[in-house]
């Protein structure tokens, strides 16, 4: 699985998803309604980068809190390809990777990316390249490849009814 | 090599005949949970997947707890579809006024036994790891699998063993312990890890305290934090529930991935500071911050032991005129308790805010948001900038004892300066 798109650097350690989309949203279960509200509590600005395909380079313990899972449902719906960090709490961690959306262990890799970045992303072979020089990202497991691969947890769950 | 609780449960609820850490596997759930946010964002999942059959019925439990009551006309559109959908599929519903804050509520009504697995579209899931199950905190998507197929793929954490010693003080309670937990390890230093209390201070903890412990587990990135059954759990679960269980230990010989300790003796009160659980200090070092709301509540702290706790240190006295206190029964049947006790009129009459069991305070949903410049000392679980109100605000998290304490004083005060 290959995905490729321009760096939006989120910079920090521990950015929870109540920064990444406020409580008082919630009340949204529309992923396009979504949008106008992810990032809107640690920096509203880092929307105006969410042009085209983009990937997004984070720190450490990214994603810790909250179970909500309307902060991969706004970064998908955003056109975000990929997430690339130093380490990822679980629960976003799980999301992502049931959302078919990769989030790749690269400590090296996001150090190396700035704003607009060029980043391509091989989860299967365990490389992220920014502007061109390649990293080598922690392996995804094959069952969380096998299940970006497959499109997330919905194709998954199809492919399963359709078994039955 | 032996298994530790966790291990044990996983295995208990799956096809595997061994597991270890970083392992995935698929594990079979005994109670699927959700709320007005995480339940109907699973419906819609569902209906993506293409179908409308639930695993069984009598597994999923959904509670109308964090904009309940509706804070406006979304909010209320989302709890008639999460009680819609849970009429038309026959499963249990739990509406305000009927109920009350969903891991404290499941709890309370049974659902939740030792060696049980537990999950959730809530990260504070966790909680029931307190009674010796197994609890997990999910995404929608993950939950719409769940309801379909009773079943979530789980990447089998390691343990940190914590082994709790010493006598506790008057004012330390099972938020402190946890606290000291997190002040150790970090926000995200128990990922893919689960926490496991053992040790001679563990019997000093109520089941109340166990939840609270457990219940911020997830703050330090653990999966959850899990209390072997003991003689408390058992006296707990008495009457409480018709299922059938066991209480799961692990092996003397299980391998854990760290041991941590944490001694009553050497502990006092403890606050995290502004904005990450992880910034522990004990109360003496931050006496004097003044404080302009105090809420006692929310799935950590919001049982009967903690309303007595925040009651006993504002008894005969007044919330101080700086402050407002905002006071959240995590439950109906809490709620009906504390107004049998009397707590509710000694907290009311000190000009406490009383409010029907909801989420709303502690995630700035709705009811006691903040304003800038404001300080907030609350017995919640989290403190993130702007999770509470403005992101100007600040939030230091504490026990009910310490909460109490401040509302009368009107800053942080350690509790041993204004009890009786």
């Amino acid at each position: 699985m290959i995905v490729a798109g321009k760096a939006v650097v989120v910079p920090g350690t521990n950015i929870d998803t109540d920064v990444l989309y406020p409580g008082i949203y919630l009340n949204i279960d529309d992923p396009e309604l979504m949008k106008p509200y992810l990032f809107e509590g640690l920096d509203r600005s880092l929307r105006d980068q969410l042009v085209g395909d983009t990937v997004l380079v984070v720190g450490e313990n990214f994603g810790m809190g909250s179970s909500r899972e309307h902060v991969p449902l706004a970064m998908k719906a955003w056109g975000v390809r990929c997430v690339v960090g130093v380490s990822f709490a679980r629960i976003f961690y799980r999301n992502c990777i049931n959302l078919a959306l990769p989030a790749i262990t690269c400590p090296a890799a996001a150090a190396a990316a700035k704003p607009g970045s060029e980043i391509s992303v091989d989860a299967s072979a365990g490389k992220v390249s920014v502007d061109g020089e390649e990293f080598v990202a922690t392996a995804v497991p094959p069952f969380m490849l096998e299940m970006l691969e497959r499109g997330g947890v919905i194709p998954w769950a199809q492919h399963k009814l359709a078994r039955a | 090599m032996g298994y530790t609780v966790a291990e044990k449960i996983l295995l208990n609820h799956s096809d595997v005949d061994h597991v270890e850490p970083g392992q995935v596997i698929m594990v079979r759930c005994d109670v699927v949970l959700a709320n007005d946010v995480t339940g109907p964002l699973a419906f819609r999942q569902m209906e993506k997947m293409g179908t409308d059959e639930v695993f069984d019925r009598s597994k999923i439990v959904m509670v109308a707890d964090h904009f309940a009551p509706a804070k406006d006309e979304r909010s209320a559109i989302l709890i008639k579809r999460l009680k819609e959908w849970s009429l038309a599929h026959e499963v249990a519903f739990y509406d305000q006024g009927r109920g009350g804050i969903e891991h404290n509520l499941i709890a309370q009504e049974g659902w939740v036994v030792p060696g049980s697995l537990i999950v959730g579209g809530d990260s504070h899931t966790c909680t029931h790891g307190a009674l010796g199950a197994f609890s997990s905190g999910l995404g929608s998507t993950d939950i719409a699998y769940c309801l379909v197929f009773g079943e979530f793929w789980e990447a089998v954490p390691g343990t940190f063993q914590v082994t709790v010693s010493g006598e506790k003080g008057r004012f330390v309670t099972g938020k402190d312990v946890i606290l000291a937990v997190i002040s150790q390890i970090g926000a995200g230093g128990g990922t893919d890890n689960v926490l496991e209390f053992v040790g001679p201070g563990v019997r000093s903890l109520s089941l109340d305290e166990r939840l609270a412990v457990s219940n911020l587990a997830v703050e330090s990135g653990a999966e959850t934090g899990i209390f072997p059954a003991d003689e408390t759990t058992a006296a707990y679960l008495d009457g409480r529930t018709e299922k059938k269980w066991e209480a799961v230990h692990s092996d003397p010989d299980a391998s854990y991935a760290r041991k941590l300790e944490v001694d009553f003796d050497k502990l006092e009160p403890l606050i995290a500071k502004p904005h990450n659980p992880e910034n522990v200090v004990p109360v003496s070092d931050v006496v004097g911050i003044p404080i302009h709301q105090v809420v006692v509540g929310n799935c950590s702290n919001g049982t009967m032991t903690d309303l007595r706790q925040a009651a006993r240190m504002v008894e005969g006295k007044s919330v101080h005129e700086r402050t407002r206190m905002i006071v959240v029964p995590a439950t109906q049947k809490i709620y009906r308790e504390a107004l049998a006790e009397g707590l509710i009129d000694i907290l009311v009459e000190a000009g406490a805010t009383v409010s029907t069991p909801t989420c709303g305070p502690c995630f700035g949903g709705h009811t006691g948001a903040l304003a800038p410049g404001e300080n907030s000392l609350t017995t919640t679980n989290r403190n993130f900038k702007g999770r509470a109100g403005s992101p100007d605000a600040s939030v230091y998290l504490g026990n009910a004892f310490v909460a109490g304490a401040a509302a009368v004083a009107g800053e942080i005060v350690n509790p041993e300066d204004v009890a009786a």
